[in-house]
C-alpha cells in the first residue's frame, strides 16, 4: 500500500512514472518534504510515489547487486551437486540452488519496479559495470565448502538482510522478507551438514575445519569496507535502505558465529579473537582489506571464471530465448494449444 | 505403503524405475548455473528434484538408498539407455524430457490405477510427472515452431535419441502393465506433440539388437560410466562414512 504521504505526492502526478512532469522547482521541494516525511514515520516507499533520483539509483544498483550474487551464487554451490555424497545431501543442495535462482527472480522484479529491466541489468553483469558479492569469487575445493557456505556465508547474508525486511522501500522490504525465511533453513541446513563432518571419521572433521579456516574471512568481509571507509552508509542509512552499520553488522555476525564455532567442535583461523567483557563483544582480528579490495577490482581467484560462466549460460541460450520470442509472435492471440499470452495482445500474426 | 508391505516389491522393478529417476535426475542437476534463462534454473531443477524424491522412494524399497546409487558399477544399473544420455544443447535436453515423461506418464497412470505394490507411490508422482509432460510440450514447441534455427536444432535432438525410445516399452520383471498398449499410445502422443511443433516424427529404427531393453541388463552407453565416476567418488573416498 502507498503511504499516506506518499498518495499526497503520486495524486499530483497522475500519470505515475515517477518522475516530475515540470522542473517546477517549488513542486519538488513539496515532493522533497512529503519523501522526507514519509521516510521518518517509516512509512513505505511504493513504486508509484515520487522519490529523489539519488534514492532510486541507490536502490537499484543495491538491488541488482544483491540479484547478481543470487545468480553468481549458485556457481560455487552447483559445483558439488554432481558429487554430493548422499542422495539427501544431493536434494538439499539443488534446493537451495533452486532457491537462488528464485531468489535472483523476485529480487530483478523489485528492481524492475524502479523503471529498469532484467534484460538490462544482465547485460550489466555480463559487462562488468554492476558487481556481486565478492565472497562467490571464491572456489568450492571440498564439500565440507558447501557446508561452511550455508553456515557462514548465508550467515552472513542473513544478518545483512533482516533489517532490509524493514527497509523504507516496499518491494525490496518485501521480497527480502520472503528470501529471510528462505535462507534461514539453508543456514540450518549448512550448520548440520558442517556438524556431521565435525563429528565424521578424522578426515571429515578435517575437511570441515579447512573449509572453515577458508571461509571465515571472506565472509566476514561480505559486511563491506570499515564504517569510515563506506561511502553509501550515511546516504543510505538516513533514508531507511540501511538500518545498520558495516562494523555494527560484523560485530554482530562474529557475536553468533563463535558459541556456534564451539558447538560444532571447530576453532575460527584467528587468533586474536577474545571475549571483551567491557564491551560485551568479542574482539576480533584485522581483516585483510588488500585482499578485499583486489577481489573486488576483479582480482579474486574465481572472478573470471565466474562471469565467464555466466556469459556463456547466457549467449549459450540466446537461441533459446529467441524461439521463444517468435513462438509467443505467432501465437499470441490465438487460443493456441500452448494457452500462451503475452501483453501485446494487439500484435499481429508474424 | 499398506498390507503389501515393501518385502513384497520385485527389487527388480523398484531398481529399474528408481535408477530412471536417479540418472535422469542427475543428468537435470548438471544444468545448474547453465540455463538459458532464469526462469529454466528453477524449472530444471525442480523436475530434477522431483525425480530425486522418486529415486529415493524407490531405490529405499530395493535396499539403502545410498548404497544402490553410490556403490553399484555401471553394470548394476537397470535405467534405460535413455536417460543417462549427455544433456547436449537444451533442445536436446528437452527432446529428452519428452520421450521420457510421456512414457513415465503412461506407466505411473497404469500403476496407480492398478493395486500392484507400486500403485501408492505411482499416485503421487503422476502429479509431478504431468508437470514435466507439460513443461517438456511446451518447450518442443516452442523450439519446433519458434525460429529457423530452433526448428533445426530441435529436429536434430528428436532424431538423435529417437533409436533409445524402443527400450522403454521393453517389459520389466515385476511390473504388470500393457506394454503394447503402452507403445502405441506413446508413439500417438509423441507423434500429437511433434507434429504441432511443426516437426516430423524420426523415421530411424527404435531399437537395434543392442539397445532393445540394454539398459534394463546392465547394458550402458559410454558417457554413462562417466557420470558415475563423477557422482561417486566422494562416497567412494570414504568408505563407512555418514554425512
Amino acid at each position: 500500500m502507498a503511504t499516506a504521504a506518499a498518495q499526497r505526492t503520486a495524486g499530483t502526478q497522475p500519470d505515475g512514472d515517477g518522475v516530475p512532469d515540470t522542473a517546477d522547482t517549488a513542486d519538488t521541494a513539496a515532493y522533497q518534504r512529503a519523501f522526507d516525511a514519509a521516510v521518518a514515520a517509516d512509512e513505505r516507499v511504493e513504486p508509484r510515489d515520487w522519490m529523489p533520483d539519488a534514492y532510486r539509483a541507490t536502490l537499484v544498483r543495491q538491488i541488482a547487486q544483491h540479484a547478481h550474487s543470487e545468480i553468481i551464487g549458485m556457481q560455487p554451490e552447483a559445483n558439488w551437486i554432481t558429487r554430493a555424497p548422499s542422495l539427501r545431501r544431493k536434494a538439499i543442495l539443488m534446493a537451495k540452488v533452486q532457491d537462488e535462482a528464485g531468489h535472483g527472480l523476485y529480487l530483478y522484479s523489485a528492481a524492475e519496479t524502479l523503471g529498469t529491466g532484467r534484460d538490462e541489468l544482465l547485460d550489466k553483469l555480463h559487462s562488468g559495470r554492476q558487481k556481486y558479492s565478492s565472497i562467490f569469487n571464491y572456489p568450492t575445493l571440498t564439500w565440507a565448502d558447501v557446508g561452511a557456505i550455508g553456515w557462514l556465508v548465508d550467515g552472513a547474508a542473513i544478518t545483512n538482510q533482516v533489517p532490509l525486511c524493514r527497509c523504507s522501500y516496499g518491494p525490496y522490504a518485501r521480497a527480502m522478507v520472503r528470501i529471510c525465511k528462505e535462507e534461514s533453513f539453508h543456514q540450518r541446513q549448512g550448520y548440520e551438514s558442517l556438524l556431521a563432518l565435525s563429528k565424521g571419521t578424522p578426515e571429515q572433521h578435517a575437511m570441515a575445519q579447512d573449509a572453515v579456516d577458508r571461509w571465515w574471512w571472506p565472509s566476514l568481509m561480505m559486511f563491506g569496507p570499515p564504517d569510515d571507509e563506506s561511502q553509501h552508509s550515511a546516504q543510505s542509512m538516513e533514508w531507511k535502505i540501511k538500518r545498520h552499520s558495516n562494523d555494527e553488522l560484523r560485530q554482530r555476525f562474529v557475536d553468533i558465529c563463535v558459541p556456534q564455532a564451539e558447538s560444532l567442535g571447530l576453532t575460527l583461523p584467528d587468533p586474536d579473537l577474545r571475549w571483551n567483557e567491557e564491551r560485551g563483544h568479542y574482539d576480533f582480528g584485522v581483516i585483510d582489506w588488500t585482499e578485499f579490495r583486489d577481489v573486488l577490482k576483479g582480482n579474486g581467484p574465481c572472478n573470471e571464471q565466474r562471469i565467464t560462466q555466466r556469459r556463456r549460460a547466457h549467449d549459450e541460450g540466446a537461441w533459446v530465448r529467441e524461439a521463444a520470442a517468435a513462438y509467443a509472435a505467432k501465437h499470441t492471440g490465438t487460443a493456441g494449444a500452448a494457452g500462451h499470452k503475452t501483453h501485446e495482445t494487439g500484435a499481429a500474426r508474424a | 505403503m499398506t498390507a503389501t508391505g515393501p518385502a513384497t516389491v520385485p527389487a527388480t522393478a523398484a531398481l529399474a524405475l528408481g535408477d530412471d529417476a536417479l540418472v535422469l535426475s542427475h543428468r537435470l542437476g548438471e544444468w545448474a548455473g547453465h540455463a538459458p534463462v532464469l526462469e529454466e534454473e528453477v524449472a530444471l531443477a525442480n523436475i530434477a528434484l522431483d525425480l530425486l524424491g522418486q529415486a529415493r522412494v524407490l531405490l529405499s524399497l530395493a535396499g539403502d538408498e545410498d548404497e544402490l546409487a553410490y556403490l553399484r558399477e555401471e553394470r548394476a544399473f537397470r535405467n534405460l539407455q535413455l536417460v543417462e544420455q549427455p544433456n547436449g544443447d537444451f533442445a536436446h535436453t528437452i527432446a529428452r524430457q519428452l520421450y521420457f515423461s510421456t512414457y513415465q506418464l503412461l506407466l505411473h497412470t497404469e500403476l496407480a490405477a492398478g493395486n500392484g505394490p507400486f500403485a501408492p507411490l505411482a499416485a503421487k508422482a503422476v502429479k509431478e510427472i504431468a508437470y514435466h509432460r507439460d513443461h517438456a510440450e511446451q518447450w518442443t514447441l516452442r523450439l519446433g515452431d519458434g525460429t529457423e534455427d530452433s526448428h533445426e536444432r530441435m529436429r536434430r535432438a528428436s532424431e538423435a535419441l529417437w533409436r533409445f525410445t524402443g527400450e522403454m516399452f521393453q517389459p520389466v520383471e515385476g511390473l504388470d502393465a500393457d506394454w503394447a498398449g503402452m507403445e502405441e499410445r506413446w508413439l500417438e502422443s509423441v507423434r500429437d506433440v511433434l507434429t504441432r511443433a511443426t516437426l516430423t516424427v524420426p523415421e530411424g529404427p527404435r531399437t537395434g539388437a543392442w539397445s532393445a531393453g540394454a539398459g534394463r541388463q546392465g547394458l550402458h552407453t559410454e558417457p554413462f560410466g562417466r557420470m558415475l565416476a563423477e557422482m561417486q567418488h566422494l562416497h567412494r573416498s570414504h568408505p563407512g562414512a555418514s554425512w
